[in-house]
Parts: structure tokens; C-alpha cells; sequence
């Protein structure tokens, strides 16, 4: 069941069939947590029909928010027992709809479980509660001279639940690795709220190996209550060079030279012309607007390894051709340089009405490839789209901006963006990188996996979950979906592939 | 039909188990045989579906088909200064072959896809056993283990089925990342046919380094320089030295040394050290090997890096910060089982001549559930090495 499936099954309910259906859940509910933290009136329920992903909105049937796990536990208990989906969330900042409500479902909202349970500093691992926001874990550790390293752009909001459930990146991930690499520990609950824990404080357990599993799972096969992640040392020093190129296939090269030279650096990032222009009006942070891309590289370490490193980066990217370098003299220039790049989206936001941010991966060598096919996409869609990559990972940003009040653009933006996706698979990438399938890319699941490949993931899906009751209709789509879709290129002609590399 | 006719038989081999209800042991070298349950089943040799199908050094990652010798790799990926960073163990011996391995194969093997040539040598670990075992060396602590490293996997399901999972890109979120579970799960959820894995480059400065240390001072030390920014690479204590590897760029290797202290090691013995750690061929696995024969276990637990010296008799050896404890024993099963559930960690039956208390530690309730669930998800008809990673029935 995918989600138009299950809003068109909630469609043909008659109101008085799904008011009875609300009264039935609320009257199993309200004995199980107190009064405040069970909202079915419209007015309380509102601010749940979306996550980050505003274009896609559902009223949920009911929202419950726990204060105790033994709270969660029997709220489990109680839907699995009356077959209501459950559809837990954190602090709602997802990009892909992964925490859409169910038009008959509940939310299980977990942001009452905001407590940092303890920072084991000999250890250098954090234990905290899924609400815990990803940013307040390094705050906490900072004064032991420890961090948490994955990074989400949002990761003053996005909390630790929500980034085990996607499995979120951020700007550091090729030397510090994914969420996956840096959790040691969930603990949470299955669907039939018994009490379960992936993981341990050791760096292995026995048996399958489930964590790979668990995170990025969005939230369909367990609810997460309790991580234990790991804390790694802060670097003594970190500094950034930031390079012009005049050409985006040179800045392509630049970006595989630098790793081919052996150097894995702590951030690599790219931006295009018309992305620099927006964030330079709107941090200045004095980028060069003449650049048609713009490399980010940043090194840390001690002061030793730093200084050699960079040397190291600033000889390989004047050898690619850079037409501008400059290093950060000091920490307040390096934010600086950054700023534009972790800005991006709001300076997107600013130029344009509405835009949309694409999340593929590509392997590296073909970032120019992709940015020239974006480049005729936006003469075929007649929209403008800026770039901001995770280049040192080939994780795409595209941001294509259109205005969603014209209908016929928000049509051309989604063809634009299933383009780029396809075009990526096409490349031997993938449709998301860090932010998630959820509802957004469920048709493009169906270009990068075979009908066998999705009924596997179904069948994982039930072995943890056999009915179906964790956040249903995300992530994998059905077969039926998959025809539609399917049938839909036919049709238009527009979106053509050829024979996908599936190495 | 498979376009690889090695591929094609394997499928062909899997059905075929599958009308006849026949129990497949899927198997590469053999070399870890003796790791988990026993074997049992008719033998499917994963060793014919062989050879790298793509290296691309400045993406950092490399596919090979899950039959291919992984000195073949190891060598390959020496070439181009990178390696894996895991340092999987070579119980064959390979890796003190892996120097003639390396000339051997020079050029002849990488991105050709060429499958080996009739009579050519097939002895050693493969990849797919590498991955399947999910077994790492020295560097796990600091680099992570076989898991972090997988990018893609093509994988056999007990269906006959061909299915691909995560793909060559370092991010790659779309769908469960069945890949990465495959790392350590001894066969049981299909054959590996073809795996795509991280690498990194070799680093530019190593140096080993020696110091005087009882176990409780290791420990300590260990976790406290853990939460320090030092490059430190690999750490293993045993009979009262401890001993570090310190891997990365020139000046923060020479920093780390002055800061850390001790007698530097001289480099190819130090090379040899490691080898021989990784490989289990150093003295104290050596000495465990013939004490294994006379009736003793070899045991390994994992447990959180802070645990303080567990009290058990027989040799123990360090490794991984303090997380991977060696212990060679004559201790019941229960007793090594009880000491590193106590410290939230588990003890793993490595080597024994009896392993009627099974080689793995059992699960809670809800996780056997999962996982019993998963492996039928996979292998409905669980055709597949039943009874190797937990007991039958």
C-alpha cells in the first residue's frame, strides 16, 4: 500500500466512517497516556500533516505524545491490536515526506523524549533519547573536547531519532562516514511495542547484522526511544581553501584529483555559477561570482597535518586548473566560506517562490556529465535550477526553482527533478542519497530496483513487521505503482533511459 | 539467463537445491570453515564466478565478483596505493604470499573482468568469504569493519533470484541497505555474487610504537588517547606490551610519537607484527592454535573498550582499543558467555574442537524473532548453510 493508495482508501471512507474510526482509536488511547498528549480535534492536528517536504500534506487520524516509553509500549500495543498504522515522528524536518501521516493512522509524535541520558567521556560515546536534536549532542560534548560527526544541514532541529530513521549525512561524511557509521546503539520498540535493542557498546554482536537495517529504515520496521552514538575528538584545527574554476568540467576533475592524490578531505563541496550569485547576496562572504564552479576544501587535524594537507590540496587543484584559490586565515574566514554552502536552500528561497531539492548520487567522475544534462533539463523544462553537490561524496543538490502557485510549473519541476533522478541511476548512481525515499521518490524506486529487488524489501519489511502498521506506504513502492508509473513514461515520451547500468 | 556462464551455474545450482529440497553449503576457499557452525549441505562453490569487474581509484571503490582470491584484490588495490581499510584476516597464509601475489597478477586481472584461467591457483580467501565472515583486522576500531565498507552487493537469494542492493556511490539511502547486512552473515541470506567496496588510500607515514604496560594500564591508556585527535591506527596488548601503530600524514605521525612515547619499532619487523595479528600467525595465535589442539578454546569477545581486565584464566591478547579481547582458555563455555554478557558485550567460540555450546552468543527473545524472520525473508526454504551462523531446530 503506497500513499495515494491509502489516501484514495481514505477517501472513500464517508466522514462518519472515519469520525467512528477516530472515536474508536481516542477511546483505546485516552486511558494509556494523559489527556494533553492526545489531540484528534483539526486544530491540534494541522501542524502534523507535513514534514519538511511541504508539497505533500495529510491530516492524521490521530497524534499521541508520549511522555514514558511505558506510554509508547502500550500505545503499540493498543494500535497493533486494533490494526491502526503508526507513524512515528521526530522534529519533522524530513525532506521527503518520510513522516507523512496516515489518513487512518496515528502519530506518534517523540519529541517529549528530549533528554541527553549520559556522555560517557572515557567511552566517547553519548546515549540520548531520540529527541535529542543532532546539534545539542556536540554541544554537550564539547567541553571534553568531543563531537558527534554527522552533520545534516538541519541539524540545529533534526533530531538523532530522525537522522538513525534516514540515515542522514552532512557535509563531512566521506571522511567521518553516514549516521550508520557512528551509531553504536538503538533501543526502541517492534510494532507489537515489545521492548528490543540493535547494537551494542561493543563494535559488533552476534548474529545478522540488523543496524544496517534499523537505520534508515524510516521508521517501517522498529520505533527508536534510546541511541548510543559515537563521539569522536574534535580536531585541533581545521582550515578550508575555497577555489574558482571557469569551467565545470574542470571542477569535476579537480574534485577526483584530489582523491586520486590520496587525500580524503574533511569536507568537499562544489557550487555553481548561479547557486554562488544567490548566496553571495545573501551572506557575502565574497565568493567569485565570474567562477563557473566554485570547490570547497577543508582539512583537518593538528596544525601539522593540516598545513601539510593543504599544501597537498592547493597544489593538486592548481594543477586542475583553478583560476582562484584562497585559504581560511583563521576560523571566522572559514565560516565564512561555508556560510554560502550551508546556506544554500534559504538563498534559493530567497530568488525564487518555491524550489525543489533533489538528493541523487553519482559516482564522482560524473559530476560535470550531470551538470551539463541539469544544464539542457532546464532548457527542456523551462525552469532554472542551482547546484550545490556534496562533491566529495557525489551527492547531488539540485535545487530547481519554480513557483508552486502555477500549476504548470509545479508539473514541469517534477519531471525535471524524476529526470535528474533517473538520469542518475543512468550514471550508476541513486534516486537519494541522504534525505530518504519516503513518498517523494516512491516511483523512482521503481527505475532503480526490479520488481524482485522490492518485493525482497517488502519481505524484510514483514519480517519485522508482518501486518504492515509502521509508517506503511513509504519507501517501497508496489507493483502496482510501479505499472502506472511505468505506463505514465510511455505516454508522455518524455522521460526517456537508456538500459540502466546496474553494475 | 545470466550473461556470466559461472553465474548462470550457480543460479542453475540453487534451483535446482531448491526442487530437490537439498541443503547448499556455500563456500570460497575454505579457509574459514572452522568459523561458526559446521557445515553441511551439498558444496556450492562460489570460487568459478571470479575477477574484479571495476576499479576506479579516484571513486575510491572497487567490484569484484565474490569468488575472486582476495590476495588477487589486496594486490590490485596495492598497485593504485589503496587498500581495505578493515584488514580482513588471511587464515591461508595469503598474506605473506601477497608480495608474490602482487607480481603475479600486475595488470593482468584489474578491469578485464577475465575469469581465472584453467589450473590457475584458487586457493585463498575469497571476497565473498571475506564478506559473508565479516571478520576484520587491527585497523577495526579506528576504520570500522567489513560492514562500513560495503557500497553494493549483487546477491543469490534461496528464490534463484539475482538481486542487486545498494550500488557503488559512498551515499545511498533508497530502500534497506541489505548490503551492509550481509557483512557477517555467513551465507545464510543468499551467495555474494559480486560486492562493491570502499577503499582508501594507503597512508603516507607509519610507525609502530612499543611501551611497558599491565592490562588495566593499556586499557586506561588506550580509551583516554581514544578521545585525543591522534592518529593512532591499530593497538594490540599482550604480556604486560603494549603496542601502537600510528598511520597517517608525516607531521601528525611524528607529533603523536613524542607525545605518545615508547620504543619505535623497526619497520619491517613492525610490518611482520601486524601481519602476523591480522592473520592469526603471531606467537600468541600460534600458541593458541596447539592449545586448541590439546583441548582448549580460543575465544573472542567483544566488548565495550572501557571494560576493565576480565578475570579469566588463560592467555589474553587486546585488541581494538580494548573492544576485541583474545582468550585462550580451558574456562566452560558459560563462563566466557556470563563475563562479557555482564560488561554488555558477547563472547564468540572461535577455535574449539568442541563447539556444542554453539560458536555464537543467543539472542534476546524479540531479536532471535527478527532474525529467524529475515533469514526465511531471504531463504524461505533456508537451502541455505543452515546451522552455521545458529544451532539447528
Amino acid at each position: 500500500m503506497n500513499a495515494p493508495t491509502a489516501a484514495a482508501a481514505a477517501a472513500a471512507l464517508t466522514a462518519t466512517e472515519r469520525n467512528a474510526r477516530q472515536t474508536e482509536v481516542v477511546v483505546a488511547l485516552a486511558p494509556l497516556v494523559p489527556a494533553h498528549a492526545l489531540l484528534w480535534q483539526r486544530e491540534d492536528t494541522v501542524p502534523y500533516e507535513c514534514d519538511g517536504l511541504t508539497a505533500y500534506r495529510q491530516l492524521p487520524l490521530v497524534v499521541v505524545l508520549p511522555e514514558t516509553e511505558a506510554q509508547v509500549a502500550a500505545v503499540l500495543k493498543a494500535c497493533h491490536r486494533m490494526s491502526v498504522p503508526v507513524v512515528a515522528r521526530g522534529a519533522g524536518t524530513g525532506l521527503s515526506g518520510g513522516a507523512l501521516p496516515h489518513a487512518l493512522g496515528v502519530t506518534l509524535s517523540l519529541a517529549k523524549f528530549n533528554q541527553i541520558v549520559q556522555i560517557d567521556r572515557l567511552a566517547r560515546t553519548a546515549t540520548v533519547q531520540c529527541g535529542v536534536r543532532n546539534l545539542a549532542i556536540s554541544e554537550a560534548a564539547a567541553p571534553y573536547g568531543l563531537y558527534y560527526a554527522p552533520d545534516p544541514s538541519s541539524q540545529i532541529a533534526c533530531t538523532i531519532g530522525g537522522n538513525v530513521a534516514e540515515n542522514s549525512g552532512g557535509v563531512h561524511c566521506l571522511k567521518y562516514g553516514l549516521t550508520l557509521h557512528n551509531v553504536l546503539r538503538v533501543r526502541g520498540f517492534t510494532v507489537e511495542g515489545e521492548a528490543v535493542e540493535f547494537g551494542s557498546e561493543a563494535l559488533d554482536t552476534p548474529g545478522l547484522d540488523l543496524m544496517p537495517l534499523i537505520v534508515g529504515s524510516e521508521g517501517m520496521l522498529a520505533v527508536t526511544l534510546e541511541v548510543t552514538v559515537k563521539l569522536v575528538p574534535k580536531p585541533k584545527l581545521a582550515r578550508c581553501i575555497m577555489a574558482s574554476f571557469d569551467d565545470i568540467r574542470k571542477a569535476g576533475d579537480a574534485v577526483a584529483a584530489v582523491i586520486a592524490a590520496g587525500i580524503i578531505p574533511a569536507g568537499l563541496e562544489m557550487m555553481d555559477k548561479p547557486m554562488t550569485a544567490a548566496v553571495e547576496d545573501f551572506v557575502h562572504a565574497g565568493y567569485d561570482l565570474s567562477a563557473e564552479a566554485i570547490l570547497l576544501c577543508e582539512s583537518d587535524g593538528t596544525p601539522e597535518e593540516v598545513a601539510e594537507e593543504i599544501d597537498r590540496m592547493l597544489d593538486v587543484l592548481s594543477g586542475c586548473g583553478a583560476t582562484r584559490m584562497e585559504v581560511s586565515k583563521d576560523e571566522a574566514q572559514r565560516l565564512k566560506f561555508w556560510s554560502g554552502r550551508k546556506n544554500a536552500f534559504p538563498a534559493s528561497g530567497r530568488i525564487s517562490p518555491d524550489y525543489m531539492c533533489m538528493d541523487s548520487t553519482i559516482p564522482r567522475k560524473r559530476l560535470a556529465d550531470i551538470l551539463l544534462a541539469i544544464a539542457e533539463m532546464e532548457k527542456k523544462y523551462d525552469l532554472k535550477c542551482c547546484n550545490v553537490f556534496h562533491a566529495g561524496d557525489g551527492n547531488l543538490h539540485p535545487l530547481i526553482l519554480f513557483d508552486a502557485n502555477d500549476a504548470d510549473q509545479l508539473r514541469r519541476c517534477e519531471l525535471f527533478g524524476a529526470d535528474i533522478l533517473e538520469t542518475s541511476v543512468a550514471m550508476g548512481g541513486t534516486v537519494t542519497g541522504e534525505h530518504g525515499v519516503g513518498v517523494e521518490k516512491l516511483s523512482s524506486m521503481c527505475v532503480q530496483f526490479s520488481a524482485e529487488e522490492r518485493e525482497q524489501m517488502f519481505a524484510i519489511k514483514r519480517a519485522f513487521d508482518p501486518q504492515g502498521g509502521l509508517n506503511p506506504g513509504k519507501v517501497i513502492p508496489t507493483l502496482q505503482r510501479c505499472a502506472e508509473y511505468g505506463r505514465m513514461h510511455v505516454k508522455n515520451g518524455l522521460l526517456p533511459f537508456p538500459e540502466l547500468e546496474r553494475f | 539467463m545470466a550473461s556470466d556462464p559461472a553465474l548462470q551455474r550457480l543460479i542453475d545450482q540453487v534451483q535446482a537445491a531448491r526442487a530437490d529440497r537439498q541443503l547448499l553449503d556455500i563456500h570460497g576457499g575454505c579457509t574459514k570453515a572452522f568459523y561458526g557452525g559446521p557445515r553441511q549441505g551439498q558444496p556450492l562453490d562460489v570460487r568459478p564466478l571470479a575477477g574484479i569487474s571495476s576499479y576506479e581509484p579516484t571513486e575510491l571503490v572497487v567490484t569484484a565478483r565474490g569468488g575472486t582470491p582476495l590476495a588477487e584484490l589486496e594486490a590490485v588495490l596495492a598497485e593504485r596505493g589503496q587498500c581495505l581499510p578493515f584488514e580482513p584476516p588471511r587464515f591461508s597464509g595469503a598474506g605473506l604470499a601477497a608480495e608474490v601475489a602482487a607480481a603475479l597478477t600486475k595488470g593482468a586481472m584489474a578491469g578485464t573482468g577475465a575469469s581465472p584461467e584453467p589450473g590457475a591457483d584458487l586457493s585463498g580467501e575469497t571476497v565473498g568469504g571475506m564478506v559473508a565472515a565479516g571478520l576484520a583486522g587491527p585497523a577495526r576500531a579506528t576504520m570500522g569493519g567489513v560492514r562500513d565498507h560495503v557500497l553494493g552487493v549483487k546477491l543469490l537469494s534461496g528464490r534463484a533470484e539475482l538481486l542487486n542492493f545498494g550500488g557503488t556511490v559512498m551515499k545511498n539511502v533508497a530502500g534497506y541497505d541489505v548490503s551492509r547486512a550481509l557483512a557477517g552473515s555467513l551465507g545464510v541470506l543468499g551467495v555474494i555474487c559480486e560486492v562493491s567496496l570502499k577503499v582508501l588510500p594507503v597512508a603516507s607515514a607509519t610507525i609502530t610504537l612499543r611501551q611497558p604496560a599491565s592490562q588495566a594500564e593499556a586499557i586506561q591508556r588506550l580509551n583516554k588517547w581514544g578521545g585525543q585527535p591522534l592518529p593512532i591506527h591499530a593497538t594490540a596488548w599482550w604480556e604486560g606490551m603494549l603496542v601502537l601503530r600510528l598511520s597517517g600524514a608525516h607531521a601528525a605521525v611524528d607529533s603523536a610519537r613524542q607525545q605518545l612515547g615508547g620504543e619505535v619499532i623497526e619497520s619491517e619487523l613492525a610490518a611482520r607484527f601486524w601481519q602476523g595479528l591480522r592473520d592469526h600467525q603471531d606467537e600468541f595465535f600460534n600458541s593458541a592454535a596447539k592449545a586448541v589442539e590439546s583441548g582448549a578454546s580460543l575465544w573472542r569477545l567483544s566488548v565495550p573498550a572501557t571494560t576493565p581486565a576480565i578475570p579469566l584464566s588463560g592467555e589474553q591478547l587486546l585488541e581494538w582499543g580494548g573492544a576485541q579481547r583474545w582468550i585462550c582458555t580451558s574456562a566452560p563455555a558459560a563462563t566466557l558467555r556470563e563475563a562479557a554478557a555482564a560488561v554488555g558485550g558477547h563472547a564468540v567460540l572461535f577455535r574449539s574442537k568442541d563447539k556444542s555450546a554453539g560458536a555464537f552468543a543467543p539472542l534476546s527473545p524479540a531479536l532471535a524473532k527478527i532474525q529467524r524472520e529475515l533469514m526465511l525473508a531471504f531463504d524461505p526454504e533456508g537451502v541455505f548453510n543452515p546451522g552455521r551462523l545458529w544451532p539447528q531446530g
